[in-house]
């Protein structure tokens, strides 16, 4: 630890606590971050991180006890506009502009200069003084709608600087970034650090916190774990304090894996036209194939063309070694197609309904009597199974969906999945928003299912889950599938024997 | 409780998660019937304002319970139809319209051809309403705005078929339906026919919405339509049915209206029918979003307007003072409720 002691910190957050209902998302975590410096927060998904962040932000109200001082100040955040006047911006995953207004009116959003109630323009030309600053290439008067993410983040800094913020929280700014737009924002990270901003960077990656970080500080599973400063931050020390133990144990592969099994599902030069260019893999039966890539590269809409939820252009799917060509999801399934969608909420569950309606839903059709009537003893047998087969925690058949945990949420929609019976299993982002416990027990599932000769596709950002699960890998890059680690390919599957053909960078070509 | 309580388990967990789910139930149980306690405490507050200023509980009586089912009765059938569509989060402005056609068909057919009009009507019914789900479903536009058009449209079709003339019918074939009476008890306790039909539509609508196959999709595709699609649940079909069934219902409405007037006039019958069925279910507790509510919730909230303009009227209020306590009371019953549920979640 060696932050300069003698310096006072900009920001200090100490005992911060959340929870919400009887779920803790926050226990007693502290942060200390200094003018001049990016202090980059790790820790797997469902650690706190965002949550300590929205604290930050004013948009969640810690628990009582808890403190934050800026400048040595006791800070009173209480809402989003407290924690803008006390100089905390946040520059969030899912960009907060409003695309239909233009640069200069979206650095102005909520704070335009008035005369009256008209808006002044004339007062607001420190906007486009700001942007030619931070290097933009594009003018202010550019609909938002026009950019691209890189310059719209570009967009949301300028806002910052310009509210005069001291405080930047980037949430995983790169995620959606090119190598060379990536490049230009540590640029500009350098230049920010240097007017004497503090920056809170959040990220997974572990090659960005050598490039940037003057000080890492770790959460798990909402607690505080640690802080590394300098020589300290090694990246064995990072994983261990993210996972808190030996990784090996984490991931289970007790299935034969890639040995095995006939293929059951081979596509080929499959298109949408869009987004996917160019899918071609074959999954084989009992195996657990991985899906990477970059965040956009197309792994979620190959998966959702292969299950018929987007209308295909060209390419085919064979099933079992038979071309199918669905309509619709109603006739993937049918036909022995499951898919887990990566946006449980929102594409997934129906929050409102109970596990039991949940659990059933895709199989009460079949389960039912005399031309639709409910067979609601064999549907509660089902969901009885279920919570004992994947342990999923609840109270009972009835409880309602919305109220559970992530992790259990993310069983309720797996065992609606296996209910029917699927031959191929694409599960997209499988453990995204799941905690510790339940991320090891579905790797459990995954492997059982791959054991009982299941052909499984797994998508996931995380490359240690993919290099931990699966038998072999298929990266995407810009909507094609490029290659292949594992296997016969004679690639062994490494975070960077994925990361090499994801980014098109050969490694030795890379400076990290 | 079980025996899980031995020292230092983690038992707790359990147990307050079993907590939860009889709260969780009973959240469910309020929301449906939340409003049959406002429903009785109104009640008595009629009847108790009735004898102090009449000096005589006219309000409470068998005879004016019967009157007041019976004047429940098309209201609640309408509101059964438009908790299958505002269930899927959407909504059926035409209810009244095709209430009026179907009341205007059904009387014509029924000159010429009898008890055919009863089905003539309630096919005139299904007809709009499967236009209706077919405009939202396969070319996918907005509820608000295909039921908005045929509001007008079909009041102007049942202008139409009866020259915009009110067509009398002294001898109606079907008029029992709205005039006979089940007797339970001679001379005490008889059931109109029309509360009879309202009482099976709304326990057939519970059947379907809670005990099929396509009850558990009405509500998925209501709770979230793309999750739906994407378990490939045939979502069009759903909305074609919930939209076909508002129709049909607001068919048989129209025969009960027929039944009970000997009449029908395209341009009055059933004037902003629809308002009041969509009142009823939201009173009823159903989410103006989709995907939660109950059909009992719904025939409480029928019952509570129609107590509402019962006693308004047996208290001698002016017709313009009833709208305006209609609508307060309406608002109010909902803040009501909301305020109640977000308390009872903090808690």
């Amino acid at each position: 630890m060696a932050p300069p002691a003698d310096r006072q910190p900009l920001l200090e957050m100490r005992y911060v606590s959340k929870t919400f209902g009887a779920i803790r998302a926050l226990k007693d975590v502290q942060l200390t971050a200094y003018g001049g410096q990016v202090h980059v927060l790790m820790g797997e998904n469902g650690a706190g991180k965002s949550t300590l962040m929205k604290v930050l932000a004013g948009a969640n109200l810690p628990d009582p006890g808890g403190e934050i001082r800026i400048d040595g100040k006791p800070a009173a955040i209480v809402d989003p506009s407290s924690a803008k006047s006390a100089g905390v911006a946040i520059i969030y995953q899912e960009l907060s502009l409003a695309p239909n207004l233009t640069v200069l009116e979206n650095i102005y959003l909520g704070r335009e200069a008035r005369r009256g109630p008209m808006i002044d323009r004339r007062r607001m030309s420190s906007g486009s003084e700001i942007l030619a600053r931070l290097g933009a290439t594009f003018g202010p008067n550019t609909l938002v709608a026009d950019l691209s993410i890189a310059e719209r983040q570009l967009v949301e800094i300028a806002r910052a600087i310009d509210a005069k913020s001291r405080i930047l929280v980037m949430d995983e700014p790169t995620t959606a970034l090119s190598d060379r737009e990536t490049r230009r924002l540590f640029q500009l990270i350098a230049r920010l650090k240097a007017e004497g901003l503090a920056i809170i960077y959040i990220t997974h990656r572990m090659a960005e916190v050598y490039e940037l970080a003057d000080c890492v500080t770790v959460l798990r599973d909402g607690r505080y774990i640690g802080s590394l400063a300098g020589e300290e931050i090694k990246p064995e020390t990072i994983v261990q304090m993210m996972v808190g133990r030996d990784l090996s144990s984490f991931y289970k592969k007790a299935h034969s894996g890639f040995s095995a099994g006939k293929p059951m599902l081979e596509v080929s030069d499959l298109s949408d036209g869009r987004r996917v260019k160019r899918g071609t893999f074959r999954l084989h039966e009992g195996e657990v194939l991985g899906l990477a890539g970059l965040v956009g590269a197309g792994r979620t809409e190959l998966a959702r063309l292969i299950y018929a939820a987007g209308p295909r252009v060209a390419g085919t799917v064979k099933l079992g070694g038979r071309d199918v060509r669905h309509r619709g999801p109603r006739e993937a399934r049918e036909s022995g197609l499951a898919y887990l969608t990566e946006d449980r909420k929102g594409h997934g569950l129906f929050l409102d309904m109970t596990v039991s309606e949940n659990i059933n839903l895709q199989v009460c059709g079949k389960d039912a009597r005399w031309g639709g009537w409910l067979n609601l003893r064999r549907a509660r047998q089902r969901t009885l199974n279920a919570i004992r087969s994947l342990a999923i925690r609840v109270s009972g058949p009835d409880a309602q969906v919305g109220a559970l945990s992530g992790g259990n949420q993310q069983k309720v929609l797996l065992s609606r999945l296996l209910e029917t019976q699927p031959k191929v299993l694409m599960l997209d982002e499988p453990t995204r928003g799941v905690d510790i416990g339940a991320k090891s027990e579905i790797y459990r599932i995954i492997d059982d299912l791959a054991r009982a000769g299941v052909a499984i596709l797994v998508i996931s950002s995380e490359l240690p889950e993919i290099v931990g699960i699966c038998d072999r890998v298929v990266v995407m890059r810009e909507g094609v599938t490029v290659g292949e680690v594992g296997g016969r390919s004679g690639t062994p599957i490494t975070e960077q024997s994925i990361m090499a053909l994801a980014t098109g960078v050969e490694l030795s070509q890379d400076e990290i | 409780m079980s025996g899980a309580m031995s020292p230092g388990s983690p038992a707790p967990a359990p147990i307050a998660a079993a907590d939860d789910a009889r709260r969780q139930k009973m959240r469910g149980v309020m929301r449906s019937f939340g409003m049959l306690p406002v429903l009785i405490v109104l009640g008595i507050l009629i009847q108790l304002a009735c004898i102090h200023f009449t000096g005589e509980g006219r309000f409470l009586t068998a005879q004016n319970l019967s009157i007041m089912a019976q004047q429940a009765s098309i209201n609640t059938v309408l509101a059964a139809g438009m908790t299958f569509v505002i269930l899927t989060g959407g909504i059926d402005l035409s209810v009244g319209s095709i209430l009026a056609a179907a009341a205007m068909v059904g009387m014509i057919v029924s000159k010429e051809a009898g008890l055919v009009g009863v089905p003539a009507a309630m096919l005139t019914g299904l007809l709009f309403g499967v236009i209706n789900g077919a405009l939202i479903a396969y070319i996918r536009l907005p509820p608000f705005i295909v039921t908005l058009g045929s509001l007008t449209a079909v009041r102007g079709f049942a202008r139409l078929v009866g020259n915009d003339l009110t067509v009398f019918d002294p001898q109606l074939s079907f008029a029992f339906v709205g005039n006979s009476s089940l007797t339970i008890i001679p001379g005490v306790v008889s059931i109109p026919c029309l509360a009879l039909i309202a009482f099976l539509v709304v326990v057939m609508s519970w059947l379907i919405l809670r005990r099929t196959v396509l009850g558990t999709h009405i509500y998925a595709v209501g709770g979230n339509e793309s999750a739906a699609r994407l378990a490939g649940i045939n979502v069009a079909g759903v909305l074609l049915f919930v939209y076909g069934a508002s129709g049909l219902l607001a068919g048989v409405g129209g025969v009960m209206q027929a039944a009970r007037l000997y009449a029908a006039n395209g341009l009055q019958l059933g004037q902003s029918y629809e308002l009041d069925a969509i009142a009823a279910v939201i009173l009823g507790g159903t989410s103006f979003v989709g995907g939660v509510g109950s059909i009992w919730g719904t025939l409480i909230g029928a019952l509570m307007i129609a107590v509402l303009g019962n006693g308004l009227i047996l208290l001698g209020v002016s017709d313009v003072w009833q709208y305006i306590v209609k609508g307060a009371v309406i608002i109010g019953a909902v803040a009501l409720d909301r305020y109640r549920l977000t308390g009872a979640a903090r808690t």
